[in-house]
């Protein structure tokens, strides 16, 4: 973040390096049931991130000590593999990675009603086989869709997005070289219809008005995110309904 | 809601849907503004008195008086362990049964690996619950031979059918004896053709059991297996 560089992330017309504007996303696919052995799985290929989330469960909490009896606690547990990025990651988990587990268990914990399964735990398998910057925003929509895949009940929702500054400008999905050379990174996590927001980290800084200005772009660009979500739930389920209605 | 060429409702957890003056049953709840939404991804069933969401997927959550089908997993001095495909183990104590036994000796009653079906008595706020075998004209007892298959819990309305329609479509083309827990288990016996063809039944309307239909195509397909066993 920050760091001196040549890169120009920006040209004259503000169109950025891999040619989008400013407010644009990158291309993102979303898939669910790509695991036969989860209860509910997804997989998401935002711009160069793959991600593929597992979730199991509600089933009994292991070790015992880490029920609650009066809800289910979400355990989510984000890898990356040693080959998701350029130069080798040493694997298992590392600072970064627990916390990165631990917020995006967290804005889950806001969607799911946990409280319908006290005693239990729902375990969620993030594994990051490709990481191209807002890998964690990408892993919670993945996840919430899992979730929902999984038939887990929840109130809601969660999407992702990020905004960050670079050369000054306030720019909608960062890419890996903007977010490592920019001047801001926000990555924001949104219950889709209420917009109650469950995750907010930032890396950098963001004058007031260039936050409200990000915010603002990443509350239409998950509207059209969730979309996404929930075309890629029913994709299966139109095929099958056509066939019922002979 | 089975047989009828209704458009079938897709909904999305949070989803808001339309209640009318339905009561709010399964898979739903109420939001803060006071509107009825739901919980799953599934479709939505209008009843006649009760609207319920219905999830593709789903576990089983013990509730007072379904009849389940556990098996045992564990042999306590007075009580057995039960498992019933679900988060939480369910309990069955000697006194719940139809024998006569002492403590410490109820293994020749049941044993680790036996199947029983038996109803839910009791679930208390942590959802600890207990089953009962003795309650008398409900066909509650200990499931000899037979064989088990598994199905998703918020499938079995639909293998169940309108007051047992569908199953008893399928008992009476197999000649098989069929018994569905809440769950999703269930237990079939007969001659070894007829479980097979009703495990396949089963398993069809368990990858349909959302499409309009189906009770027509099920008479179809026993049908023409029928054909081809003579």
């Amino acid at each position: 973040m920050g760091t001196p560089s040549n890169v120009k992330l920006l040209d004259e017309n503000g169109i950025r390096l891999d040619g989008r504007g400013p407010q644009e996303l990158r291309p993102i696919r979303l898939r669910t049931d790509v695991l036969e052995r989860a209860d509910g799985s997804a997989m998401i290929e935002w711009g160069g991130n793959k991600i593929i989330v597992a979730v199991y469960g509600p089933r009994e909490a292991y070790p015992k000590h880490t029920q609650d009896i009066e809800k289910a606690v979400i355990k989510a547990r984000y890898n990356m593999a040693a080959f998701s990025v350029d130069e080798r990651k040493r694997p298992g988990p590392d600072r970064r990675s627990v916390e990165i587990s631990k917020v995006i268990s967290e804005a889950l914990t806001a969607a799911v009603m946990v409280e319908l399964f006290p005693r239990t735990q729902i375990d969620v398998f993030i594994e990051v086989a490709q990481a191209d910057a807002g890998t964690r925003i990408a892993s919670l929509t993945a996840a919430s869709v899992a979730l929902a895949n999984a038939g887990i009940p929840m109130r809601d929702f969660v999407v992702g997005c990020t905004v960050g500054k670079v050369e000054g400008k306030v720019v909608l999905d960062l890419s890996k070289e903007e977010d490592n050379f920019g001047q801001a990174d926000l990555p924001v996590a949104v219950l889709a219809k209420t917009g109650e927001v469950v995750l907010i980290q930032m890396d950098g800084d963001l004058s007031k008005e260039e936050f409200n200005e990000g915010m603002s772009m990443i509350m239409t660009a998950t509207a059209r995110i969730h979309e996404i979500q929930r075309t890629a739930l029913s994709e299966k389920y139109k095929e099958m309904d056509m066939g019922g209605a002979e | 809601m089975i047989g009828t060429d209704e458009k079938k409702e897709m909904v999305f957890p949070g989803d808001i849907v339309e209640h009318g003056n339905l009561g709010m049953r399964n898979g739903l709840f109420r939001a803060e503004d006071g509107s009825f939404r739901s919980q799953y991804f599934g479709i939505v069933q209008r009843g006649e008195e009760f609207i319920d969401v219905v999830p593709f997927h789903g576990t089983y959550v013990p509730r007072r008086n379904d009849k389940v089908i556990g098996k045992i997993l564990d042999v306590g001095p007075s009580m057995w362990t039960v498992d019933i495909k679900s988060p939480y183990m369910t309990m069955l104590h000697m006194n719940d049964t139809p024998w006569r036994l002492s403590s410490g000796d109820i293994k020749r009653a049941l044993k680790v690996g036996d199947y029983v079906y038996g109803k839910v008595q009791t679930v208390n706020e942590v959802k600890e619950s207990w089953i009962t075998l003795k309650e008398p004209g409900q066909g509650l007892r200990k499931l000899e031979g037979g064989h088990i298959i598994y199905v998703p819990s918020p499938k079995v309305p639909r293998i169940i059918g309108k007051g047992g329609a569908m199953v008893n479509m399928i008992k009476d083309a197999t000649d098989t004896r069929i018994v569905i827990g809440q769950n999703g288990i269930i237990w079939i016996d007969g001659p070894i053709e007829g479980v097979e063809k009703a495990t396949e039944a089963i398993e069809m309307i368990r990858n349909m059991a959302h499409t309009n239909g189906l009770t027509d195509r099920m008479t179809e397909f026993l049908k023409i297996e029928k054909k081809g066993d003579e």
